[in-house]
């Protein structure tokens, strides 16, 4: 068996052949300190609550608690600005937030596996569906006045600045020339959304089912990476892959915003995105997290999602982006609703998404 | 001796034979402390590395096995990275080769410094090597040359974490190799050539088996340094320990454990055949 | 004399190549928009939040590994029980063991879904997504190190001076405590620096295992990772910078060490019969 895989110190050893003197203590005592520096971190740390269960930093505690806030992968520059327009309410004064962003679908699978959560910010309905069904979400999350939905967006094809591609809508993303990036529709909630809008728009032109799932076929055939996230696949095309990311609107506007130098088109038919929200039962926070899901729906809160890229869900709020309505917008709705959609399509056993992944050869289910 | 159980030690042979005679050891071996921190050793093991390691056998061998590692992506992905690690071995061995020798039996300013700079990758963090890569062999290349999301790339990263293993196990043997065999085949007229793989290389043959091999498993498996550089293009640049990280992000850790089993029993093979190897030696030897 | 030069040449260039050109680019990458941005990077609440996350890891991993692997090399060494080869592969097996892999064999043991996940949820113990997962991430990668140093170093120290100071009437205690831990405590002390190098940077098993709570279980190697795919590239630098400077200290102590030990060699060598040149496979 290979030693160590560091160098072996041939010539230390050897000369450990001849005992030193005797200063055990000075080992003894590193040994104490390290183990005295490890608690003192650990108690620095942990509020009084939940040492064993997270680390958390010190300065939480105070009146309102520590949020943990779990969110797909694209909003969070938004709540970066959110957090601390929040901690400016009367609610929200003294609250601190831990945050993970990542694949909606993968972030939803974590809260069901334990991932410490007080709001849940996914992309799509289903991920939180998941958790209601496990208890973790009550069952009328959706009831209130926006069903339960933060923020909006439309699919829109990302492109190099000024278009070299020449893309104008769906067709074009299959010619021969053309590669695309769309994240992995098994971990992403944003890939789900661009494959309901690729095959509702085959649909509202008015083709088959069969058609449109053909489409999608081609469609795949002509995908160049796969990334787990949107964030991750905005980050691929920024670094010169592909010539079309197909994306979130608001992806497409903060990516400009950020100096990348990219254009978009929004297709005539697109679908219109509902990203929701909700408190999870922890038993730790649940006034807190209230008080912050109907903080994100009050109008400086929705501002501040205007600000960037999304569209409000709350009327009267106009950002400094224009948010075009494609001719033929759709929802998930038009096409049966998530829960039937979900089971026909992204089902990881017998979905049609599968096969068509198998087919160019990229392992999901 | 019955066992090799902490790597290879040419002297350990004699320390066990006077070892095995001695009433002290014998009566330690009885004594309750003996037991107690055999215990200890062997519960901590357990609950660290045993009953984990156990568990992913039990997912990943699960009836979908077969079909979660022969996935094109998952074949396309296991190829690519025997190939990249054996492309990267190779170098490193050549590479490693050189540089221990001009680390040893060369001397100019600054070679202390050199000598530091070997143990840099391993102490320096995967995530932050590849970061590092990327500042010179990136986008923004200074130099122009943009590795990427390129196999190239990969294999430079992998280069890059296994710099020490070549050089520091031929480090040792090559300090304690004497001019004498050397010097006397010069004077006999043997070209340098001739004495290097006449007389140096056949002394280098096992640490430079070992050092490689240990090269070799880190490539397979893996991870930090690589996932930045290489994009994860399916079927170009995806390693094997991406696709299980994918596979983790894609709910199915099944199939992530199937191709994690199948990285685990490649450094086994690894494993054994270098402690085999080593241990012929040491019979040799002796 | 040719031959020498254009070897060295090769050898520095390729270590010129691979290593310290994008070591040194990364520096002046870090500093390319002046201090001001590096300073305000690494001075965000979850850039301090994380270093403080990776120094916690590192201040419970070092100290556990360290008292493990001092008692299990005298298992492996002094006591040898049946199953002593079972125990030395599992110990080296975390170098073999992409980290990807064994994140994953945590989570399947740990998990909710895995096999101890639930009862320990039940009584309220979270392993994975939280401290306890991430320290025993960090434990298995570095678990080796303590022992590979500190095993080989109790073989030569040999049963000698313990056996004296029995004969002197010593008890077992005063023995371990006054002749055999002085004996091993340069190798202990190198096992633990390289464990602490190891703790530092473990990247793929943490991630995995940690759930990436931004300010909660974030360290700063997932930090780094963050920074980069948000295009925040001077905070990935200025983060990345920070772990290589910690780990060039672990760097300058291990070769401190080893030049200091180097130093009590040559003193001692003197002493040493000459003995035959011997391979040691490490």
């Amino acid at each position: 068996m290979p030693r160590t895989l560091l160098p072996p110190r041939l010539r230390l050893r050897r000369l450990l052949r001849v005992p030193p003197p005797l200063r055990t203590r000075a080992v003894a005592a590193a040994l104490a300190a390290s183990t005295a520096v490890a608690l003192a971190l650990l108690a620095g740390c942990g509020s009084s609550a939940d040492t064993a269960n997270a680390l958390t930093v010190g300065g939480s505690g105070a009146t309102g608690g520590r949020l943990s806030l779990v969110a797909y992968s694209t909003p969070k520059d938004a709540y970066a600005e959110l957090i601390p327009a929040f901690q400016q309410t009367a609610p929200g004064r003294g609250v601190t937030f831990a945050q993970s962003y990542g694949a909606s679908g993968a972030q939803s699978r974590a809260i069901l596996a334990g991932l410490p959560t007080d709001v849940a910010a996914l992309s799509l309905a289903p991920d939180v569906t998941k958790l209601v069904s496990a208890g973790l979400v009550a069952q009328d999350w959706n009831a209130g006045a926006y069903h339960g939905m933060v923020t909006r967006s439309v699919v829109v094809l990302v492109v190099r600045k000024g278009n070299p591609k020449h893309i104008t809508g769906w067709d074009d993303l299959v010619r021969p020339d053309v590669k695309i990036l769309t994240p992995n529709p098994l971990s992403s909630g944003g890939a789900r959304w661009n494959v309901m809008a690729a095959y509702g728009a085959q649909i509202k032109a008015g083709r088959t089912q069969a058609e449109a799932l053909d489409y999608l076929k081609q469609l795949f055939a002509h995908v160049a990476v796969q990334d787990p996230s949107a964030a991750a696949s905005l980050q691929t095309f920024s670094r010169g892959v592909g010539d079309v990311l197909i994306s979130y609107e608001n992806e497409a506007i903060a990516a400009r915003d950020h100096g990348q130098e990219v254009d978009w088109v929004v297709p005539d038919a697109t679908i219109l995105i509902e990203n929701p929200v909700a408190v999870v039962n922890s038993g730790r926070h649940e006034q807190v997290a209230k008080a912050f899901v109907d903080f994100l729906l009050t109008k400086p809160a929705q501002q501040i999602f205007a600000d960037h890229g999304y569209r409000p869900v709350v009327e009267g709020v106009s950002g400094p982006h224009a948010f075009p309505t494609p001719a033929k917008l759709f929802t998930i709705g038009d096409l049966g609703g998530w829960s039937a959609v979900t089971k026909q399509f992204f089902d990881p056993k017998t979905g049609l998404i599968v096969p068509i992944e198998k087919a160019v050869g990229v392992s999901g289910g | 001796m019955a066992d090799l159980p902490i790597g290879v030690h040419p002297r350990r042979g004699v320390a066990g034979a006077t070892r095995a005679g001695h009433p002290l050891s014998r009566r330690r071996a009885a004594a309750p402390a003996a037991l107690a921190a055999t215990g200890f050793t062997a519960m901590f093991l357990s609950v660290v590395v045993l009953l984990p390691i156990a568990a992913l056998l039990a997912t990943g061998l699960g009836p979908g096995f077969v079909e979660a590692v022969t996935t094109p992506q998952a074949l396309a992905a296991l190829a690519f990275t025997v190939a990249v690690s054996l492309v990267a071995t190779g170098i490193d061995v050549v590479a490693g080769l050189a540089v221990a020798w001009v680390l040893v039996r060369d001397d100019f300013p600054g070679r202390r410094f050199v000598d530091a700079l070997i143990d840099l990758p391993f102490a320096l963090p995967t995530i932050v090597a590849g970061l590092t890569l990327l500042a010179l062999y990136g986008q923004d290349s200074p130099i122009g040359l943009d590795l990427a999301y390129t196999r190239p790339g990969v294999a430079l990263a992998l280069l890059f974490v296994t710099v020490p293993f070549v050089v520091r196990a031929l480090q040792p043997v090559l300090l304690e190799l004497d001019g004498d065999a050397e010097e006397a085949a010069a004077t006999l007229g043997a070209s340098p050539w001739t004495t290097f793989r006449r007389i140096i290389l056949p002394a280098l043959r096992l640490p430079l088996v070992v050092g490689g091999a240990q090269a070799f498993a880190r490539c397979l498996g893996e991870f930090g340094s690589v996932v930045l550089i290489s994009g994860n293009l399916p079927f170009r640049t995806e390693v094997a320990a991406v696709v299980v990280a994918g596979q983790i992000e894609n709910g199915d850790a099944q199939a992530a454990a199937a191709i994690a089993v199948v990285l685990l029993g490649a450094a086994l093979v690894v494993v054994v055949v270098v402690r085999s190897l080593a241990s012929r030696r040491v019979r040799s030897a002796r | 004399m040719i031959a020498r030069l254009g070897l060295r040449i090769i050898a520095l260039g390729y270590l010129a190549l691979v290593v310290l050109g994008p070591v040194v680019l990364l520096v002046v990458r870090t500093f390319a928009h002046g201090l001001e941005p590096v300073v305000a990077a690494l001075t965000s609440p979850d850039a301090v939040h994380a270093l403080q996350v990776t120094l916690v890891l590192v201040a419970m991993a070092v100290p556990v590994n360290t008292v493990f692997g001092v008692i299990c090399a005298f298992v492996l060494v002094r006591y040898r029980p049946p199953g002593t080869r079972l125990i030395a592969a599992l110990v080296d097996l975390p170098f073999a063991i992409s980290p990807v892999v064994l994140g994953l064999a945590l989570f399947t043991l740990y998990g909710r879904t895995g096999w101890l996940g639930p009862t320990l949820a039940e009584h309220g113990i979270d392993v994975v997504f939280a401290l306890p997962g991430m320290v025993l991430a960090t434990v298995f990668v570095s678990l080796p190190f303590v022992v590979d140093e500190v095993a080989p170093v109790l073989e030569e120290a040999g049963l000698e001076a313990e056996q004296a100071a029995a004969t002197l009437g010593a008890s077992g205690w005063q023995t371990l405590w006054r002749i055999t831990l002085p004996a091993i405590r340069w190798g202990v002390t190198y096992g633990v620096v390289l464990t602490t190098a190891r703790a530092l940077g473990e990247f793929g098993a943490v991630a995995i295992v940690s759930g990436n709570l931004v300010g909660e279980t974030q360290t700063l190697p997932l930090f780094v990772e963050e920074r980069f795919t948000d295009f925040d590239l001077t905070g990935a630098y200025a983060a990345g910078l920070l772990l290589g400077l910690i780990a060039v200290a672990v760097l300058i102590v291990l070769t401190r060490l080893s030049r200091r030990l180097d130093r009590r060699d040559r003193d001692g060598r003197d002493r040493e019969p000459d003995r035959p040149p011997a391979v040691e496979v490490s």
